[in-house]
């Protein structure tokens, strides 16, 4: 893993010497991570196809499931994941302009609103246990049946809704975590002013990264909390 | 570690530095390509082993070698290990990983390091799946079809889920290196239309590994979910649908044959056209078709579901472009064998294999479209007869067009000659094997003998001894160069930087490369396949 | 990635949009629009979703064409896995 002596002395010890120039190097990072993003696409589609086919079997059920989410700690998150998605925009803005400082404010700002999505998650996650709605042996949706009289519920394709509701919102929520590892990093780096006008590759990549998940969210929440919430005759 | 020492020893990338340090810790794609043909050649011999326990089993009527669980075990690790561990990373990682730079003139991958992660997530998923192996095996078929696999195997299926998860991401991470390092690190005057067809064929395969294999490593872990924790995506009982998953896992695993069948194909052209000594006949039809291929076979998984239960009308759509999606295939064997039309032959091992992939993938293909009818597959699947087909393909095709790579450039990978006759003897009794063994296995299954069962009625009992006799002839052939590869290490001729007179830049270096694979940077002021500019070599090295 | 630096104010534009657009999402839905329901909310995701792509995520200001044809390309993939396997679900019970 030897480095030829005369690129690193040419360049900063940031350019790798297998490129020609840091141009090149930019170009297939950013190339890279939104190639990466295209899978990711694919990833998360897979289950979006199970939702979407089990959506159009058990419809009733789907929409009971989600009248039994929380729709304003969804929309909060939405919120949240919004937010955080700005300071990761100013964050890159704040690298392009050699703003070390307000960078590592920003990055620390993105975290925080991170941890804070993750938190609510967790609080909503724990509400569904308390109500018996986790699938498996101890689940239970007399309560949606009772809620719901003029519509048939079955109880077993109710746990159709919320094994998806499960699959989907957890692995979202781990791509948070690992977004907000990503972040860690980043701020750690950015603290020690490693990131310049001339090179902020991994801020920028970074932040692709984040704005996907929060894409992925504002796709769930709708497609989760907001199947059908029009008053019931 | 040369014998002759005629000159100081150059530095090139496999003496530059020694040491397991040097070779764990490498960046360097040629390295990396080295550790991957070791650990894929492990994995080989392990689904062979699997298959030579089926083959045995299969000498007989009675289920009397092992138990009928036990030979579940068996069909199903020979095909996750075969397709997973051996056929999906070959040429790609070995092959691929070394000679892509090379092709186009640039130092390195686009990601070295991530490349080297890539050989880590495939060792951790091996080393994950050989403790799945010792702790009980997978009898779920290779294909995991639930509700079997989520709700009544009491086998390791959670385990040789994640193993496959894991080896999903050493594939994705591949073909993105080799998407963003053909698009950004092409040397200067090397067009995508002065590509050799071995990078047009790769770019293409990368395509369906980023775009296919997240989805089965998202239906997987839904697998694993629902094992672990008991949700209820494919549960029956709870309305769940199991042709869902099987939808969501063919996704992939259709285009995943693909993946296994274009890097062959960027093989057969490179053979081709050296061994004709002339340009690869209708190079666009050829490029183009490389990437017709990689989108139309995300078009035709259905075709794998014709009799589990999806609707007729659907079926009649996934039949008629599972038809369609052969036309590429078939412009390309046209095109290979128009090249050889007039041109000056020989028959070097290589091209032995080359003549081999011809035959046999076209043979295979056209027992695909059989099973693209429905009528048709309606009796013939779960039979022998779809076995055969495929083996045609993945073996009669991918392993000889990996055989037949590994020998075209073992000359520029380890600076020896293999010896040209026992190359020659190994080449034709792979064929001889191959064809022994999987023939049969068409007429059997057009007799209606199904797939995975561990007995069958007395009347198949002669095909099936002819098809084991096949696969003992079929393993000494691909033993034996195992051992001549090694031998040549050590003992072969020393290869110069062309020993056969073949076009592109990775032959414009020496054999093997340096590190940084050109003294110079490549400047491209030539097409590709420009044969008539370079000169036969004097004689093709043969050992005598 | 171009290296064109976006003004702080439209960043603050495109975030207050996003706002906006959730909680009209949120409150829409709470109307009886019948089928319409589904397709406002998720043309509205869609809308929020471009918004984030070429404001956040620069793809507007990018002179590369590959970065959209990479994303245009990972879409249309996700469509065809949904579109085919509704080709088969759309019609399992029509004879």
């Amino acid at each position: 893993m030897s480095d030829s002596p005369i690129a690193v002395e040419q360049h900063g010890p940031e350019l790798l010497h297998h490129f020609v120039d840091a141009e090149q190097q930019r170009d297939a990072a950013t190339l890279g991570m939104w190639l990466f993003l295209a899978t990711e696409i694919m990833f998360f589609g897979g289950m979006f196809c199970a939702y979407l086919i089990y959506r159009y079997a058990y419809y009733n059920e789907f929409a009971a499931g989600s009248r039994s989410i929380d729709i304003w700690l969804g929309t909060i998150n939405t919120a949240v994941l919004i937010c955080s998605s700005l300071t990761v925009a100013l964050g890159v803005r704040a690298a392009q302009m050699g703003k070390r400082k307000l960078l590592v404010v920003l990055l620390l700002l993105t975290i925080v609103f991170g941890l804070a999505f993750l938190g609510i998650k967790g609080v909503e996650w724990y509400q569904k246990f308390e109500e018996h709605h986790i699938p498996g042996h101890s689940f239970n949706a007399d309560d949606l049946v009772k809620e719901y009289p003029q519509i048939h519920i079955d109880q077993q394709h109710e746990q159709i809704y919320f094994s998806l509701y499960f699959a989907m919102t957890g692995l979202h929520a781990l791509h948070m975590i690992i977004g907000v590892g990503i972040f860690i990093f980043l701020t750690y780096y950015a603290g020690k002013g490693r990131y310049t006008p001339k090179y902020y590759t991994p801020v920028e990549i970074g932040g692709l990264y984040w704005h996907f998940v929060d894409i992925v969210w504002i796709y769930l929440f709708p497609l989760l909390y907001l199947i059908d919430r029009k008053p019931l005759r | 570690m040369a014998t002759v020492a005629v000159t100081a020893e150059r530095e090139h990338y496999l003496n530059k530095e020694y040491g397991i340090r040097s070779w764990l810790l490498t960046t360097d794609h040629k390295r990396i390509a080295l550790l991957y043909l070791a650990s894929i050649t492990f994995f080989f011999f392990i689904g062979g082993f699997f298959a030579l326990l089926i083959r045995l089993e299969l000498l007989t009527p009675a289920g009397d070698l092992v138990q009928a669980d036990t030979y579940n075990k068996l069909f199903s690790m020979h095909g996750q290990v075969m397709i997973f561990f051996f056929l999906i990373p070959s040429i790609p990682a070995v092959l691929g990983n070394f000679l892509v730079p090379l092709m186009i003139g640039a130092k390195d991958l686009a990601f070295p390091r991530i490349n080297l992660l890539s050989w880590y997530l495939y060792m951790i998923a091996g080393v994950i799946y050989i403790h799945c192996i010792v702790t009980g095996g997978v009898d779920t078929g290779w294909t995991f079809y639930t509700p079997f696999s989520t709700a009544f195997s009491n086998t390791r299926v959670i385990e040789a889920g994640i193993a496959i998860f894991i080896a999903g991401f050493s594939s994705i991470l591949t073909g993105l290196n080799f998407v963003v390092t053909i698009h950004r690190m092409r040397a200067p005057g090397m067009t995508w239309s002065r590509l050799p067809l071995f990078i047009w064929a790769h770019y293409a395969t990368s395509i369906i590994q980023l775009l296919g294999t997240p989805v089965l490593a998202v239906t997987l872990l839904l697998v694993v979910f629902e094992r672990a924790f008991n949700l209820g995506i494919f549960d029956p009982t709870r309305g769940g649908d199991p042709l869902l998953f099987q939808h969501l896992f063919w996704f992939y695993s259709h285009p995943a044959v693909y993946i296994m069948i274009l890097p062959a194909m960027a093989v057969e052209s490179e053979v081709v056209a050296c061994f004709t000594r002339k340009r690869i006949f209708g190079y666009n039809f050829v490029a183009m078709s490389s990437i017709a291929i990689a989108v139309f076979g995300f078009l035709v998984w259905a075709h794998h579901m014709f009799v589990a239960g999806i609707s007729l009308y659907s079926a009649l759509i996934f039949s008629i472009l599972s038809y369609l999606v052969a036309v590429p295939s078939a412009i390309k064997v046209f095109n290979w064998t128009a090249t050889m039309y007039k041109g000056s032959i020989s028959f070097t091992t290589p091209m032995l294999y080359a003549f081999g992939f011809i035959g046999l993938f076209t043979m295979g293909g056209l027992t695909g479209l059989f099973l693209a009818c429905l009528g048709i597959d309606v009796h013939v699947h779960d039979t022998y007869f779809v076995i055969a087909h495929f083996h045609y393909i993945m073996v009669g095709g991918a392993v000889m067009g990996y055989l037949g790579g590994l020998h075209f450039w073992w000359p520029k990978i380890s600076g020896r000659m293999y010896p040209e006759g026992w190359g020659r003897l190994a080449a034709l009794l792979v064929f001889v094997g191959f064809n022994l063994t999987f023939f049969p296995q068409f007429i059997l299954g057009y007799m209606g003998m199904p797939r995975r069962y561990w007995q069958y009625p007395p009347e198949f009992q002669v095909l099936n001894v002819l098809s084991t006799a096949g696969s003992t002839i079929l393993a000494v052939g691909y033993v034996l160069p195992m051992v001549y590869f090694l031998w040549s290490m050590r003992y072969g001729k020393i290869a110069n930087d062309n020993p056969w007179g073949a076009a592109g830049l990775e032959w414009k270096t020496s054999s093997p490369p340096p590190t940084f694979n050109f003294d110079e940077a490549p400047e491209v002021t030539w097409e590709a396949y420009n044969y008539e500019e370079i000169p036969a070599p004097a004689e093709v090295p043969v050992e005598r | 990635m171009s290296e064109h630096i976006m003004s702080s104010k439209l960043y603050y534009t495109i975030w207050i949009a996003l706002l906006c657009l959730t909680v009209v999402t949120a409150a829409v839905s709470f109307v009886d629009l019948g089928r319409f329901n589904t397709v406002i909310a998720l043309v509205i995701a869609t809308f929020k979703a471009l918004l984030v792509v070429l404001f956040f995520m620069h793809v507007k200001y990018t002179s590369e064409k590959l970065t959209k044809i990479v994303i245009t390309a990972a879409i249309f993939w996700l469509f065809l896995l949904l579109a085919l396997s509704m080709a088969d679900y759309g019609t399992r019970f029509l004879s």
